[in-house]
């Protein structure tokens, strides 16, 4: 498991990794992170692992789009409903998010969802949040995180979003080439256990990257991490592993998480990890509190640690660009 | 102590009401000293293990920002997911030991002793 620690940031360094050569700065990696929490950018770009300070040289590298380029947004937990100190206004926070991906200069296709859309499953929440992301004009793909199927094992979320989904929501789409794989596992939680996916979700799986080249980027986005963060406040999965090893194979996948409202990333071998922030509220830092609920942080603070994720994939290149920003 | 706090200073029509409610399920403990409360707070279940007498009934109460759903692991009882400050209780008609935990939250586990 790797912590990341509180690490002064050096604005004059530039932080690689080559993901290739599997050559890790390790040092460097724990500053990207804890900059990412603190209001500067992280992104893997053609392979290589940088960092830089928010609105420096982020800006004018990220206007470089070209036609085979395949841009999309993450957000997540956006806890609709949720009133309470940490956040008295998710309304506004998520408002935000809409504005910063509307003043994108480069539109992304679409947008991820990594659920807990709701806080308490409720319809007027639900509505709440089509309403607000409307304004995006943008096609919407969704997962369930554990709030949005609280009473009714999910009935409600799967008429809403998951239309054409399998199971208890898991589906996958192509996009410029890139195979997305959206997946449940919020469902079924075993007594002491982590986030599941299941025996049916897990058949399903292997399936459907069967007939995948291996050469195709796979793009994994689930509400719980798919990696082991902090068991003991259950941010993990107990079958991942199970998951991760049908797309061994694969030469880029990038793994798309939200539940732990904090930036994270982990590279192993050919697997991607980020967990994006919240539009909602500030979770701590595994084990740096009694326990995982909200965190209240001073007003003038919370948007700058909350924000929305930016994807970048160049065809041709093995590692997609994964940029997280702050809504400050 | 708790029952102290409540009963200062409020009228008596309401001092019935409330300890009609309060001194209810204590009584189905009757000669032990035991609380049929369960507090749900910072993700966990205070106190981790209950032990009641038989009919005794046992309130889960939320004290987090964040919803909890009481469920038996064996699939005895499921509450609706509680938000803050909202309760679930069940009654225990056998003795026996109940296992449970926070089915959204699944590392938060707790168990019902009922002698």
């Amino acid at each position: 498991m790797e912590k990341s620690q509180i690490i002064a940031p050096n604005v004059n360094g530039l932080i690689e990794h080559d993901h290739n050569n599997d050559g890790i700065d390790r040092r460097g990696f724990l500053k990207c992170m804890a900059w990412a929490g603190t209001g500067a950018i992280c992104a893997i770009q053609g392979g290589v692992l940088k960092s830089y300070a928010l609105g420096s040289q982020m800006g004018s590298k990220m206007k470089s789009h070209k036609a085979d380029e395949l841009t999309f947004v993450q957000i997540s937990d956006s806890h609709m409903g949720f009133n309470k100190p940490a956040n008295p206004d998710v309304i506004g926070t998520l408002k935000a998010a809409v504005d910063k991906i509307n003043a994108m200069p480069h539109q992304p296709e679409f947008i991820l969802h990594t659920g807990d859309i709701s806080h308490l499953s409720n319809p007027e929440e639900f509505d709440n949040v089509d309403q607000i992301l409307k304004a995006t004009n943008k096609e919407i793909f969704f997962v369930p995180g554990e709030h949005d199927v609280l009473n009714d094992d999910g009935k409600m979320f799967l008429e809403r979003y998951g239309r054409n989904s399998k199971g208890s929501g898991w589906y996958s789409f192509d996009k410029n080439g890139v195979h997305f794989i959206g997946l449940v596992n919020v469902m079924n939680l075993k007594a002491g256990g982590l986030g599941t996916l299941g025996h049916d979700q897990l058949e399903w799986l292997e399936d459907d990257v069967r007939h995948l080249k291996s050469s195709t980027p796979i793009v994994v986005f689930a509400h719980i991490p798919l990696w082991t963060i902090y068991p003991q406040w259950g941010w993990g999965t107990d079958d991942s592993a199970q998951a991760l090893s049908y797309l061994k194979r694969f030469a880029s996948v990038t793994v798309l998480n939200g539940h732990i409202h904090q930036t994270m990333q982990k590279v192993e071998g050919n697997v991607t990890f980020h967990t994006a922030f919240s539009t909602a509220f500030v979770q701590p830092a595994p084990g740096k509190a009694d326990g995982p609920g909200p965190m209240k942080v001073p007003a003038e603070q919370l948007r700058s640690l909350l924000g929305i994720t930016d994807v970048n994939y160049v065809q041709g290149r093995h590692a997609l660009a994964v940029v997280d920003s702050t809504l400050a | 102590m708790k029952r102290t706090i409540l009963f200062s200073g409020v009228p008596v029509m309401l001092l019935l009401a409330v300890s009609a409610l309060v001194l209810q399920p204590t009584r189905a403990t009757a000669g032990e000293n035991s609380s049929t409360e369960v507090r749900v707070d910072n993700f966990t279940f205070g106190p981790e293990t209950l032990t009641v007498a038989v009919n005794s009934t046992v309130t889960w109460v939320n004290k987090d920002d964040i919803p909890h759903v009481i469920a038996s692991n064996d699939g005895l009882f499921k509450s609706k997911a509680l938000d803050t400050d909202q309760s679930f209780s069940y009654t225990f008609t056998k003795p026996g030991t109940y296992p449970y935990y926070c089915s959204i939250h699944p590392k938060m586990v707790g168990k019902i002793v009922v002698q």
